[in-house]
């Protein structure tokens, strides 16, 4: 079978001739782990293998794959008459498996390649990399919220829906808006939510032909205007200051009747809270548009001021930032949406609410009532439940005491940072303080040789996930470090110990040290242009020139 | 509180370090009268032994799938995952890594996205799939929007067998961005006749199998109109255990698929976090949603793998990106690929038998149970039952009996006239004892 034939497992250009072909999968794997150990991160004494002890090396699944292993057991069902109609698959499907312990390894060893929140400091700057409490885990997967399905009678999910019911009055008491909209499957998809609201209150007024545009400041996250656009809006950058803030006579400017929004992000990405942010929201308001905010930043204030408060129409938040929903290496994320009362009528559905004693779940527009006049739906169902779980866990964990001090200790976690790092860093909008993110530019790198990127993949070296780096895109070679709340002193002083030795470092002509870092990780540098050049975007059988040689 | 490492002395100490008295000055730019001076008004905090106890509490109002005979189905399905699929899912380099956008110390997460991107592709018979939408919902509502970017034509025909759900997303997505929607009637049998919707200004076809009924679709003849007029076949599925015994939709011709993957690795969760499926020809890539991962060399000319294409992306693209999506299913992802690795080729095509013989057990035996009709010719582990009463009412007395005995058709199509429809489910998770109590509940109430 092709996963037998010892597949090279570096790309074939490197290959060359493969004197474990034909060897078996263990040859095929010590074969491409002895090429690895000629790198220059194999030291002095390699191995045989090509394993470094814990450092272990994983083939891909379909190069130790068998096409007749399982790692389940069944019984084959007894003879029946098929009711496929003569669809039935008639090739091979292409699916390797692997027994139950194979298994096991093969994403263990996977898993050790990678770096989480558990592994260490990673302060990635607007992502909200905070402790998982795994109480959390627990509880989302109690068999009430895990073992329930979205469609079957209400009377039997009271319990599931009392849930919603009571994180979506957590999440209105927290920003002191009048509705929210669970629904949404992550950030983007909540700002699509919310940008949608808006749609449907401009056009209930008649001004949906003319009210196209939307401002969007600079220093916005890439999803703003990808989400403004995906539904026909014009997209209206507002440039930035030297300050790092948006001004009110910026956007009053640019206010007129062809306007519906702006999106800001408040704290915004460079770090500070917008402090005409009120200004703002009434010259938008007073212009008839709305004030959609970016809540990806909501960690900074949460029980230290409330978005209602400051003019908003709409925020999605995500569960997976501030409420620390786990990341998953990249999902599932969470973003509901808290509308202002200009905007709950149109919330989309499915929404809970309480009736005659219980819980029902509105799911069709016409089933709203009253001046609910829902815009649609975003996703089936009723959105991300194991993440709701999960939050209001949190929520209930911390209370309204511990969601305050928890902001109060992100501000001054990387308020901390800042002070740390003033004299060696530089801050592009000076030294003032931040919110729970601290940014810096890369003025401090010049004529050093030594970039951003490069001084990311130093700190890998040392151990650290590396800062957010490139963004935003209003200051140049941006480094964001958010180290959150969930760092206590003695990390924090080694991390600036670290950064300061590195600044030293790239200042005192140690180039070496960084353009060819990382040195230590599972890999080195890897080639981005070439991935994109040829896309090779799934594992292809070898060709069969091995079968016909032998 | 337990999660928060500084003490009050570290916290004034760092306060000192900054040069401020009070955490307050930190938050100066906050306008002063909007600053909170007390906490909200929510409860104070808890340990968890009481959290524990509240949530608890509320689960144990609810009827879970595993204590009853559970046939609901209609997009989400109920199947057994193994112990090892949890465990691993929840070791600490998965669950708490972020997407990886630092390649050299997230090789675990890119590598598993790599096999999961060649499962899904070889499942739907396609070159290509991404790295996961959110689910197959919303991962339809993007194949509209990149069928109008490849056809430049905004008219997207929606077949009667699509799920009402996805057909919603669809149409909210579609008249947010004033593109044309043609949704046909609700389609029991599977007989409609879609042809004659596609013309020449039709950017895709949009066709469920097994539809939404549980007809098993013959996609060929509708890729074929579709390729003459120059529009796109799209492909959904609900059920991704179907793929192991039904003809793929590449091999009958789609140009994108997309659909939903929750049946492998995924618990039911209530509707989410689910793990949307997206795969599509080569000459398409570039019009894609969503990440994708591919291979590389390092700087050591090792193997490697990284995020790429990302041109596409709203990260670097903004207001002229595919999609808006950033986070997707990451973790419900790594989930199905290792469900699916446990299973195999061998495993998959087993379960999928399995499922298919339980469903074709079951509908035998509901034949003889009078006042219920299965109106399915063909079906995987879903079918149409007409009743002689209403459904939902069927469904509720049942479940008064401790049986889950499906989705009636109104509960996602009220007021088509649908009311004595239901839609029955069944996995590799009934027993004989389980299909014996739907059968005995239903001879009791109809």
């Amino acid at each position: 079978m092709l996963n037998r034939q010892g597949r090279p497992t570096t790309p074939q250009a490197h290959g060359v001739a493969d004197p474990a072909a034909g060897m078996g999968d263990q040859a095929a794997r010590l074969q491409g782990d002895a090429n690895r150990s000629s790198g220059s991160t194999a030291g002095h004494h390699p191995t045989f293998t090509g394993n470094k002890a814990l450092a272990q090396v994983e083939p891909l699944l379909f190069e130790i794959g068998r096409y007749d292993t399982t790692g389940v057991d069944f019984d084959e069902p007894e003879d029946f008459e098929p009711r496929l109609g003569g669809l039935e698959r008639k090739e091979p499907i292409g699916l390797p498996g692997l027994s139950e312990p194979e298994t096991m390894r093969h994403y263990v060893r996977l898993s050790q390649q990678n770096y989480g929140i558990d592994t260490g400091l990673f302060p990635l700057g607007s992502c909200t990399m905070k402790h998982n409490a795994r109480l959390n885990e627990r509880m989302a997967r109690l068999p009430g919220f895990s073992d329930v399905h979205p469609l079957q009678p209400v009377s039997t999910v009271q319990g599931a829906l009392e849930l919603m019911d009571e994180l979506g009055r957590y999440l209105i008491t927290l920003t002191n808006m009048t509705a929210v909209a669970l629904s949404p499957k992550a950030g983007a998809h909540g700002e699509l939510c919310g940008m949608m609201a808006i749609k449907a209150a401009i056009e209930a007024k008649g001004e949906g032909a003319t009210r196209n545009v939307v401002l969007v400041p600079d220093s916005a996250h890439g999803t703003n205007p990808a989400t403004a656009a995906l539904i026909g809006f014009k997209v209206k950058p507002v440039p930035a200051r030297e300050d790092g803030w948006v001004h009110v006579e910026d956007v009053k400017e640019r206010l007129g009747p062809d306007v519906a929004a702006i999106m800001l992000t408040n704290p915004n990405t460079c770090g500070l809270f917008e402090p005409q942010v009120a200004e703002i929201a009434k010259a938008i308001h007073d212009a008839g548009a709305y004030f959609y905010c970016d809540g990806a930043n909501f960690n900074a204030i949460v029980g230290k001021a409330k978005p209602g408060d400051l003019g908003v129409d709409a925020m999605h938040i995500n569960l997976h930032k501030t409420f620390s929903t786990p990341h998953g290496g990249g999902g599932p994320g969470s973003g509901p949406v808290v509308l202002s009362e200009r905007l709950a009528p149109y919330a989309p559905v499915p929404f809970v609410r309480m009736k005659n004693g219980s819980f029902e779940l509105v799911e069709h527009n016409d089933e709203a009532g009253g001046p609910a006049a829902p815009f649609g739906r975003m996703t089936a169902f009723h959105g991300q439940m194991g993440m709701y779980v999960r939050a209001l866990s949190y929520m209930l964990s911390h209370g309204a005491d511990g969601m305050k001090q928890a902001s109060e200790d992100a501000v001054l976690n990387a308020n901390y940072i800042r002070a740390g790092l003033s004299d060696l860093l530089s801050l592009p909008f000076g030294n003032k303080p931040c919110m729970h993110e601290v940014l810096f530019d890369d003025a401090w790198l010049k004529d050093t040789g030594v970039t951003t990127l490069d001084v990311a993949k130093a700190m890998i070296d040392e151990g650290y996930h590396p800062m957010t780096m490139y963004f935003p895109l209003v200051v140049h070679g941006a480094m964001l470090i958010e180290p959150t709340e969930s760092e206590s002193k003695s990390s924090l002083d080694l991390f600036i110990a670290t950064l300061r030795d590195l600044a030293m470092a790239a200042k005192g002509g140690d180039k070496e040290r960084f353009t060819g870092a990382p040195y230590h990780a599972p890999r080195r540098r890897l080639d981005e242009t070439r991935a994109a050049r040829s896309p090779v975007l799934k594992w292809t059988p070898p060709a069969p020139v091995a079968e016909a040689a032998e | 509180m337990r999660y928060l490492p500084l003490s009050d002395t570290d916290r004034g100490e760092m306060l000192a370090r900054i040069g401020v008295n009070h955490v307050d000055e930190l938050f100066a730019d906050v306008p002063k009268n909007l600053l909170l001076k007390e906490p909200v008004d929510l409860p104070r905090r808890k340990g968890e032994l009481e959290v524990e106890r509240i949530l608890s509490r509320m689960s144990a109002k609810n009827v879970s799938a595993s204590s009853v005979p559970f046939f609901v189905g209609a997009g989400a399905y109920k199947h057994h995952v193994p112990a090892t699929v949890d465990h691993l899912i929840q070791r600490s380099e998965f669950l708490t890594s972020y997407t990886p956008y630092q390649p050299e110390i997230a090789q675990g997460t890119l590598q598993y996205l790599f096999e999961f991107q060649t499962q899904v592709a070889a499942l739907t018979g396609m070159d290509v799939a991404n790295a996961s939408m959110y689910d197959g919902s919303t991962g339809t509502g993007e194949a509209v929007l990149m069928a109008h970017r490849v056809t430049r034509r905004r008219k997207a025909v929606l077949s009667g067998g699509l799920h009402p759900h996805y057909a919603d997303v669809v149409k909210t997505l579609s008249d947010m961005a004033s593109d044309e929607t043609v949704t046909l009637a609700p389609d029991v049998n599977g007989t409609e006749d879609i042809l004659s919707q596609i013309d020449d200004t039709t950017s895709c076809v949009v066709v469920q199998s097994p539809d939404v009924f549980g007809n098993v679709r013959d996609l060929k003849p509708i890729a074929d109109k579709a390729h003459r007029h120059g529009a796109l076949l799209i492909a959904v599925f609900t059920e991704v255990v179907s793929l192991g015994l039904v003809a793929s939709p590449g091999s009958q011709g789609a140009d994108i698929v997309v659909g939903e993957g929750q049946s492998i690795g995924n618990a039911l969760n209530f509707g989410g976090p689910y793990v949307g499926l997206f795969a599509t020809q080569s000459k398409y890539i570039r019009q894609m949603p969503g990440r994708l991962c591919g291979e590389t060399v390092d700087a050591d000319g090792n193997r490697g793998f990284v995020l790429t294409l990302s041109t596409r992306e709203q990260h670097i693209r903004r207001d002229k990106a595919t999609s808006n999506i950033c986070t997707n299913s990451g973790l419900c992802s790594l989930a199905f690929t290792i469900h699916m690795t446990l299973l195999g080729e061998t495993g998959l095509t087993r379960l999928a038998r399995i499922n298919h013989a339980h469903a074709v057990k079951l509908a035998d035996q509901l034949a003889t149970v009078k006042g219920a009709e299965v109106l399915n010719k063909t079906f995987f582990n879903e079918f149409t039952v007409k009743l002689s009463k209403p459904a939902a009412e069927v469904v509720e007395r049942l479940a008064e009996k401790g049986v889950l005995a499906g989705v009636p058709v109104s509960r996602l199509l009220p007021g088509a006239g649908l009311d004595n429809l239901l839609l029955v489910a069944s996995t590799e998770v009934n027993t004989d004892d389980d299909r014996a109590a739907l059968v005995a509940a239903l001879n009791e109430v109809l």
